[in-house]
């Protein structure tokens, strides 16, 4: 249980964050969405006691940073920003450095070791130093270190960076394994992820959480959501879909020829569409119903001025 | 304690998992050798003692342990790894320690393997070992304080080159503290308590004793006091500008 009550961080006169407040409770994967300089790496260093805060309170299990951080570490597993890593160590020496700093011992220690090397699949590379490793294995690397003690509350700032998609897929299949009982949060700009693997959409911009809430509903702010697109193979006479029932407005991309109906809000407009398509015979390619266009969402959610409310 | 230890022995591994460690024994031992023999004449003195040994360690210090000293920080400010070690539970002071050790235990290594000087010094002729045991243990406490104000530098900033600089420029000030090259800057003004004050930080005028083998409780006391003191200028340092 993570609790963090009008946190902000100054730096001079700069904020960073500006006054967060927000909980998060055991099995919500929160993706901690925002654009670059927004705040959320500042955010994540903050709750895992890095950065001591400017003002504003984080309770972890109940227990503050302020004056229980040693406590509080060895309940969270973080992966830093750019997966840093001692580079002359070997992995092996490297993941032992961090079981000894976790205090694992005997035959647990064994498990815990062989469950993340075999997980974040480095078993191919363990006795080479980390420095020597591409952009992608130092990844795996740091995601290892982060996972070995089996942390109820896992932060991992943009684990899937710089990783190609197969690994992508591989961190965000990891993620999705791990996280029944615990509180995970991702840092990304990518936004994908946060549908693929989050229950939870954190979206912060200029230090201030903008929107907190989970993936559909992000989703369902898109104008798009459950819009129709439709591509014609020649040109034909289409005014009348926009006359249709619930049909809010008609859209033609000139340049490739799109055409997108939006339904007037909570429409569906799918299947009258179908059937007007199918009556007249019209030249239709392809009709499919969008699921709304997050990062439309996004810029409209990080670029606008702050309402009240 | 064991946080302590477990510091102590990642680092001290990562001494010999680079050249660094090699590279500063070979050299701390090529330069004693050449500096024992040939500048302090240990066989034209036609004494059984390891004096002129001795007196070239603070100069020796003076370059030697800024060079192993400055990456402990700074590297690890560079490559983003303090925020690692800042997150993992051990404490800056647990960490500050750790390292300071590591550090310490390779200048202990490269003084113990020096000991074929004293074997040729005891073949040679009759030494008093008390002498020459006191004199490496109050060598090897010098050297402490020498690391703890170039552990102090390295924290400073995140570019080796400047901490090494920087130490060896405060090291220096230290070990001629006693001379006028120092003292020159506070005559005209100071009063007598304070010239005395100033003098009073030597190493030089602290490790004098110290290299015929007397171990006085004042010098002991004194680099005693040089470590934990910038050890906690290194941590107050660390504290502040860890995520500068």
């Amino acid at each position: 249980m993570i609790s963090v009550k009008n946190l902000s961080k100054f730096y001079d006169h700069f904020k960073a964050v500006d006054n967060l407040s927000f909980d998060i409770a055991p099995g919500n994967i929160v993706g901690f969405l925002g654009p670059n300089g927004a705040g959320k790496s500042t955010t994540m260093k903050m709750l895992t006691g890095f950065l001591p805060p400017s003002e504003g309170e984080i309770f972890i299990k109940e227990r503050s940073i302020n004056s229980d951080a040693k406590a509080i570490q060895r309940d969270i597993g973080y992966l830093p920003e750019g997966a840093p890593a001692y580079g002359d160590m070997t992995v092996w020496q490297f993941l032992h450095f961090i079981a000894d700093v976790r205090r694992l011992k005997g035959a647990h220690r064994k498990e815990r070791l062989y469950d993340v090397i075999r997980r974040v699949e480095l078993g191919d590379v363990l006795n080479r130093p980390i420095d020597n490793l591409s952009k992608g294995f130092k990844r795996r690397v740091g995601l290892a270190q982060a996972i070995l003690h089996d942390p109820d509350i896992l932060i991992l700032d943009e684990p899937t960076d710089g990783l190609d998609p197969n690994q992508k897929h591989h961190v965000r299949q990891l993620i999705e394994d791990l996280s029944r009982e615990k509180i995970v949060i991702i840092s990304t700009h990518i936004l994908e992820e946060v549908a693929a693997v989050c229950n939870r959409v954190m979206i912060i911009a200029d230090g201030q959480l903008r929107f907190d809430d989970t993936p559909e509903v992000l989703r369902h702010r898109s104008r798009f959501c459950n819009a129709v697109s439709l591509r014609l193979s020649y040109a034909a006479d289409i005014s009348g879909l926009a006359e249709l029932d619930g049909v809010d407005e008609m859209e033609i991309d000139r340049k490739t020829g799109l055409v997108t109906l939006f339904p007037e809000p909570g429409k569906h407009i799918f299947y009258a569409i179908n059937e007007y398509v199918t009556q007249r015979r019209l030249p239709v390619d392809t009709l499919t119903l969008e699921t709304g266009r997050l990062d439309e969402v996004f810029r409209d959610i990080t670029t606008a001025e702050v309402v009240n409310g | 304690m064991g946080n302590i230890w477990i510091v102590t022995k990642r680092e001290f591994a990562s001494f010999f998992a680079t050249p660094v460690a090699y590279v500063f024994i070979a050299i701390f031992l090529m330069l004693s050798g050449i500096f024992t023999f040939f500048i302090g004449n240990l066989y034209e003195r036609g004494q059984a003692d390891l004096i002129p040994f001795f007196n070239f360690h603070p100069w020796l210090y003076l370059f030697l342990v800024p060079a192993i000293a400055m990456r402990s920080w700074a590297e690890e400010r560079k490559s983003g790894s303090i925020e690692l070690l800042m997150t993992l539970p051990i404490s800056v002071a647990e960490a500050v320690l750790g390292k300071f050790i590591a550090a310490w235990l390779v200048l202990g290594l490269a003084l113990a393997l020096t000991f074929p000087l004293w074997l040729s010094v005891d073949f040679l002729g009759e030494p008093d070992h008390g002498i020459i045991v006191a004199a490496y243990i109050g060598s090897w406490l010098m050297a402490g304080a020498f690391l703890a104000i170039s552990t102090c530098m390295s924290a400073f900033t995140r570019n080796q080159v400047v901490a090494f600089i920087l130490a060896v420029v405060v090291c220096f000030l230290f070990v001629v503290s006693g001379s006028s090259i120092v003292l020159d800057a506070f005559q005209p003004w100071a009063g007598n308590l304070i010239l005395d004050t100033v003098a009073s930080f030597s190493f030089l005028s602290h490790f004098e004793a110290t290299a015929k083998g007397v171990l006085a409780l004042n010098d002991v006391g004194y680099f005693f006091i040089i470590m934990v003191v910038w050890l906690y200028a290194s941590l107050i340092v660390i504290e502040q500008k860890k995520a500068d």
